[in-house]
């Protein structure tokens, strides 16, 4: 686990709790304290029914942050709003902001098509394009935002494929069928996918649940790189994956009125080993969830 | 979900601790009145016995990593697994200072009875008091208890330093008493040694309570 020194404090957590009652948050004073992404005040609904109440926290700058928490808590739906794509499913709605250097990726005027290229995803299952080609696959988004240079696509598609730590093994093979990979291969090519549009932040959704266990520290190991040019949120059940790869880990549960509560969000190093609230340290020795 | 095996392993190696805790303070016992006594017999006991007290802490050693490895533990059951571990290690270094004692009072077989030891039996006293109150924080997760055993700490140095000066005092008077004044020397060192072992084991029941790790006192020695 490393520990940057950017993370949540328990007077963060306070002013999160109480934010008219703490003031502001302090100016950050470096650029290892910069937070990516600044969440405020967020709950997030589907229909009627309300899934994620009233979330704050700060995700910092180059560290990779970890969602914990049982099934049906809202870890899930609390990452999809941070780039918009919760509002993809039929009437699902935000309240409350999301900072994205500041700007409200919710104001009006965004363009979410712009903000989910700042903000990258990569899904539980790989989901390459089934018809395209790897190098096809890579180069995806490029497209989509309208470049158009060979040359600069081909460098683009190459460096995102070694960022992926995937490009040694499809170099000579960038035309065959992205399926063609294994379920590890794939997922790094999903990444490949999010990095070549060049993203701040890449989201992932349990990106390791259906890959075995030597593509799983791959992914991992891939994640810690990434981290040094990336932002990266993680949503996982591995809470032993949590632990080796994020510097923060934020627990959520649901709480009485069936919607996910931010119950704890500390360095994961104290969240794990001395958790300060009842309900996190039951979750985590396995007393329930 | 009340993960019952897990805690019921849990509860298990920490009775092991404790039984390994009683054959320490047994060998530490045992090899005070060996001494007092200038029992060589039962010293050799003490010596060959420690044998089985080194196996018994590598055993709970190897059962807690394959818990830790089985269980995947996190947060207290983390703590209480690490305590473990460097709870054994203290012990068994106990039970090796007592194990010198006796090889000291194997060494001193010719030297006359009844052998005047000054204020080494308080120190024992005081290990032997401090063992059983680290324990005792330890199965009561008493942090309170646990900081106190530093107090006893600095009255086994202060009567360390005690039988430092009066064996040096006798050294120095009595040239021919250089040797054996020198063994008890060593045996105070021992008793000392073992006072530090269990402000260990208190520093670990401080961990193990709030996941804080602290050094609740700095021996002189």
């Amino acid at each position: 686990m490393r520990n940057t020194g950017i993370l949540p404090t328990e007077q963060d957590a306070a002013r999160e709790r109480h934010p008219a009652a703490a003031g502001q948050a302090p100016e950050p004073d470096s650029q290892a304290q910069r937070a990516a992404l600044r969440v405020e005040n967020l709950s997030a609904w589907y229909g009627r029914k309300l899934a994620v109440a009233d979330v704050s926290l700060d995700i910092a700058a180059n560290s990779v942050t970890a969602l914990i928490g049982p099934s049906g808590c809202g870890k899930s739906t609390l990452i999809r709003t941070f780039n918009r794509m919760h509002e993809f499913a039929p009437h699902a709605r935000v309240e409350g902001r999301v900072l994205l250097e500041g700007v409200n990726v919710y104001d009006p005027g965004i363009d979410p098509a712009r903000v989910r290229q700042r903000i990258g995803m990569v899904f539980q299952k790989p989901n390459p394009f089934p018809t395209l080609s790897i190098a096809e696959n890579v180069a995806a988004g490029l497209r989509f935002l309208g470049v158009r240079s060979r040359a600069e696509i081909g460098d683009r598609v190459e460096t995102a494929l070694k960022l992926a730590a995937l490009w040694d093994e499809v170099r000579n093979d960038l035309k065959k069928p992205g399926i063609a990979l294994s379920g590890g291969q794939q997922q790094r090519l999903c990444i490949a996918r999010a990095i070549a549009v060049e993203p701040e932040i890449i989201l992932m959704d349990e990106p390791c649940s259906a890959l075995d266990p030597v593509a799983t520290l791959k992914i991992e190991d891939l994640m810690r790189g990434l981290a040094e040019r990336y932002t990266i949120v993680i949503v996982t059940h591995n809470m032993q994956q949590a632990a080796r790869v994020s510097d923060a880990t934020a627990f959520m549960l649901m709480g009485e009125d069936g919607a996910g509560h931010l119950i704890e969000y500390r360095p994961t190093q104290e969240l794990f080993t001395r958790p300060q609230d009842r309900r996190t340290e039951d979750y985590i020795t396995g007393r329930f969830g | 979900m009340a993960r019952d095996l897990f805690t019921r392993e849990i509860t298990q190696l920490q009775d092991e601790v404790l039984a390994l805790g009683s054959m320490a303070e047994k060998a530490l016992l045992d090899a005070m009145e060996s001494l007092r006594a200038g029992d060589v017999v039962a010293a050799r006991r003490i010596v060959e016995d420690d044998q089985k007290i080194n196996a018994r802490r590598f055993e709970i050693e190897e059962k807690c990593i394959f818990v830790i490895a089985s269980q995947q533990p996190m947060a207290t059951d983390l703590r209480a697994l690490v305590s473990m571990l460097f709870i054994v290690t203290d012990l068994e270094r106990i039970a090796d200072h007592a194990e010198g004692i006796a090889r000291i009072n194997i060494l001193m077989d010719d030297e006359p009875l009844p052998r005047r030891l000054g204020d080494i039996p308080a120190m024992a006293d005081r290990a032997v008091a401090m063992l059983r109150d680290s324990l005792q924080a330890y199965i009561e997760h008493d942090v309170a208890a646990a900081r106190r055993i530093c107090e006893a700490d600095d009255e086994v140095d202060r009567l360390q330093d005690s039988v430092y000066d009066e064996a040096t005092r006798a050294m120095v008077a009595d040239p021919t008493t250089i040797q054996r004044n020198t063994y008890l020397l060593w045996t105070s060192h021992n008793l000392e040694r073992i006072a530090d072992r269990c402000t260990n084991i208190a520093e670990r029941v401080i961990y193990l309570v709030s996941g804080r790790m602290e050094e609740i006192n700095v021996s002189k020695y």
